[in-house]
């Protein structure tokens, strides 16, 4: 226990709890513009997997990490699209649509690459981009900013979504349309357009979180987020739908995931257990669930399909 | 500048069909200029289709609207907004987490896009707020208001967007009578403007006190146009039901008995985990109908589940002609004689997919009458449901129609059926008239007049204040979970029982 407590260490386990942090935070905060709009998308594990697929192949096949990255959010745009569709057009039932997602994400991204790859190949990896001065600091430095571009991107994205929800128009609309959607549309608010629009971003991200997944690990297996893209909607809950809550979800699992990895490492956790530790960070998001999660700040409307009646 | 003749607005010939109902049929109606015309008619004559249609929320099939001389064509609120009209829903139109300037500003076009331009809209809310006597903070989160408040964003929502022609649905089902008589006088400020208010209630002494003109509708259809001067509140009543009303119930003088139900006491948590019913004590008599007022919100919902069974309390007791029920089941609690009405009929009253039938046997299906060794007797149900449905003249093709196709007063006569079919010793009945057309709210009304005779006691809670002046022989107002005061209805003044809903007591 002892070896873990150095600073060498803790500083390597922050890092990688960051570095793991990240997409479930690009996901977590899609999913949280989606859900203040009113719609809850369970599909994210699904939109993930097969963006991470794509953004795989065309690393593999072009060898150009950004291809990669934008393969992944045109595939999150287009599963974005299905499921407004089904859920906007149709009315369908958005639990059981977004399960019907992932399966469709997880299915087809399994199949793609037994046909097109077949044994895995590993890609390049993002590379870790320093940021001057602020990566010199001693320990902090190292902890916080010696990481890839997409991690960054996904805690720039906190306050942006911040200030996306909160200070612009469409921000406003969207929390209205998430609340009291017949409000929204009595002072002409489109529901149908907002709801599109926060769908498709929400989705966009869910894709760059499968690029992030899978260009930080440069390989790809079959079902490789194993369930990462449903935490990332817990952790909306976990969050009260708010984007720095969700951000604290999240890097509360990626250091609880870290820890447990370090100390698989030095032997802490014996062999015997580690399929019980891999439990750890479930376990820990479902009793956080459970005390701290306020249900009352949920979007009023959230899961219910809109129609004028 | 709009001529002497112009209208504001004109609809002519609206026709609007559903599947199997014609809800507009060929109606004419025009507001002008400054004027207050209330469009008058039971839940179903076809005022909310009219005025979805006037606001884009559904097209006519029939029939050509005329905006200020010109044919226009609404097909989306957007358009109505444009057109200058607006519209206060019967249930307010707000979102609630969002705060008063964000509300109003909901749908505006930004001076600072994509970014929002609040400041701008508070301080013109301001302007607004005092040149129309509408005070309302704008940086307060809607969730925090009052009923009261929240109708004066719903209006500043309006006047926002400069509408010319205003239509308020149903604005005073909510407030106490005050907040009415505020209202009314910053209506009539707004129509002195020129503007042209359209004004949809049921409530006759508000139609009668602010209407220039009136339009009745019925089955769709318009009956006739009058003003105030030339009619009265009975005359109005005839026009909307299409046969004489008895508006106040007679009822026979009676020496109140027994205390039938008798509360202790009584405290209870609300929803919210705040306090609701706070240390409530008050006694139900044999052949009395206690009614209690109260503005929405003071307990009153509380207090019935507890009596009810369906809401735990935190102390006190409950007791039904001398046996305890603060914590029995709901069913001990009929046994001792309760019977309940709710105020959510589709929700606490009846199932809405289950037949009428079904509905009516509800409470006491398991009886030796309706099943024999564990097995529904059919025929004894199907009779007793074909008695109940003529007694009580319910509306339905069959005793096997889901009770979810009937009409909200059919529905609730089915319940009283149900209710009063077990010769109760104490009715709680909540709302019983509430959106129920005015024959049925009178054929109801008279049901419980016949309970009090025959010697139940009955606790009626009601918003509708003329309803609880009418039936009640004393009157409880509730007000922050407390009686503030029961008097005797024979000697109760509107007014005075208005300032105690509202918390205001002179002592």
């Amino acid at each position: 226990m002892g070896d873990f407590f150095t600073a060498s260490v803790l500083v390597a386990t922050i890092a990688s709890g960051v570095r793991l942090a990240t997409p479930y935070l690009l996901a977590g905060l899609g999913e949280t513009i989606g859900q203040k709009s009113g719609v809850l998308n369970l599909g994210v594990d699904g939109v993930m997997q097969l963006s991470a697929f794509f953004a795989y192949y065309t690393v593999l096949k072009t060898g150009n990490l950004w291809y990669g990255s934008l393969a992944a959010i045109g595939v999150g745009l287009v599963m974005g699209l299905i499921y407004a569709v089904i859920t906007i057009e149709f009315e369908a039932t958005q639990g059981i649509s977004g399960i019907g997602i992932f399966i469709l994400g997880l299915g087809l991204s399994d199949l793609l690459f037994r046909e097109l790859v077949g044994t895995p190949k590993p890609i390049r990896r993002l590379p870790s981009v320093d940021i001057p001065l602020l990566s010199d600091i001693p320990k902090v430095g190292e902890a916080l900013f010696q990481h890839n571009l997409l991690t960054y991107t996904a805690f720039v994205f906190v306050p942006l979504s911040v200030l996306l929800l909160s200070r612009t128009t469409f921000g406003l609309n969207v929390r209205a349309v998430g609340e009291n959607p017949h409000a929204a549309d009595s002072l002409g608010v489109s529901v149908e357009r907002t709801r599109y629009a926060a769908i498709l971003i929400g989705n966009a991200m869910a894709g760059l979180a499968g690029a992030a997944l899978v260009l930080g690990l440069g390989i790809f297996q079959p079902n490789l987020t194993q369930g990462l893209g449903f935490i990332a909607v817990a952790l909306v809950y976990f969050g009260s739908w708010r984007p720095a809550g969700v951000m604290a979800g999240a890097l509360l699992y990626g250091m609880v995931n870290a820890t447990v990895l370090q100390w698989k490492a030095l032997n802490i956790i014996p062999v015997s257990g580690s399929v019980l530790a891999n439990m750890a960070p479930a376990v820990i998001t479902i009793v956080a669930l459970a005390f701290l999660a306020r249900r009352g700040s949920a979007p009023a409307a959230l899961s219910q399909p809109f129609s004028r009646h | 500048m709009s001529t002497e003749s112009q209208k504001l607005v004109e609809m002519r010939g609206i026709t609007k069909r559903y599947p199997g109902v014609v809800a507009n049929e060929d109606v004419t109606f025009d507001v002008e200029y400054g004027e207050v015309h209330t469009l008058l008619g039971e839940n179903g004559a076809g005022k909310s289709t009219l005025m979805k249609i006037l606001f884009g929320l559904t097209p006519a099939d029939e029939g050509e609207v005329l905006l200020r001389g010109e044919p226009i064509s609404i097909s989306s609120p957007a358009d109505a907004i444009d057109a200058r009209i607006g519209m206060v829903h019967q249930h307010f139109m707000l979102v609630q987490p969002l705060t008063v300037a964000e509300n109003v500003a909901l749908g505006l076009r930004s001076g600072r896009r994509p970014f929002t331009d609040l400041d701008v809209v508070s301080k013109r809310i301001h302007e607004l707020s005092e040149a129309h006597g509408l005070a309302v903070d704008p940086s307060t989160e809607v969730w925090r208001l009052s009923v009261g408040e929240r109708q004066r964003v719903e209006i500043l929502k309006a006047l926002y967007r400069d509408a010319e022609l205003l239509v308020l649905d149903e604005p005073t089902a909510v407030l106490t009578p005050q907040e009415v008589d505020d209202l009314f006088v910053i209506l009539r400020h707004m129509v002195d403007d020129g503007r042209g208010l359209i004004f949809i209630s049921h409530k006759l002494h508000e139609v009668m006190s602010l209407s220039d003109r009136i339009t009745v509708l019925r089955n769709g259809r318009v009956v006739g146009s009058t003003t105030p001067a030339e009619s009265t509140r009975e005359s109005l009543a005839e026009m909307m039901v299409g046969r004489e009303v008895l508006l106040t119930p007679r009822k026979p003088v009676l020496a109140a008995g027994r205390p039938r139900l008798s509360i202790r006491d009584l405290s209870i948590t609300g929803d919210r985990g705040a306090v609701s019913v706070d240390n409530l004590s008050v006694e139900v008599h044999a052949g009395e109908i206690l009614g209690v007022a109260g503005v929405s919100g003071n307990g009153q919902r509380e207090l019935a589940e507890a009596i009810a069974g369906l809401r735990p309390v935190d102390a006190g007791t409950i007791q039904i002609d001398g046996t305890d029920i603060t914590r029995a089941t709901t069913a001990s609690r009929r046994e001792a004689g309760l019977a309940y009405v709710p105020e959510e009929r589709m929700r606490d009253g009846a199932i809405g997919e289950f037949t009428v039938s079904e509905n009516l046997v509800l409470v006491n299906h398991g009886s030796s009458e309706f099943a024999k060794r564990g097995l529904f007797s059919h025929a004894a149900i199907r009779k007793h449901s074909e008695d109940k449905v003529n007694e009580y003249g319910v509306k339905t093709p069959t005793v096997d129609t889901p009770t979810s196709s009937l009409s909200g007063g059919n529905i609730q006569k089915v319940i009283m059926a149900r209710e009063l079919g077990v010769k109760p010793g104490i009715l709680l009945a909540c709302q019983p008239t509430r959106g129920v057309d005015i024959g049925s709210a009178e054929y109801i009304h008279r049901r419980l007049i016949e309970q009090r005779s025959e010697g139940a006691g009955t606790l009626l809670i009601s918003e509708d204040l003329d309803e609880v002046l009418g039936l009640a022989d004393r009157i409880a107002v509730m007000f922050e979970g407390r009686i503030v005061a029961i008097v005797d209805a024979a000697d109760a003044k509107r007014e005075a029982i208005g300032l105690m809903m509202a918390g205001v007591l002179d002592d």
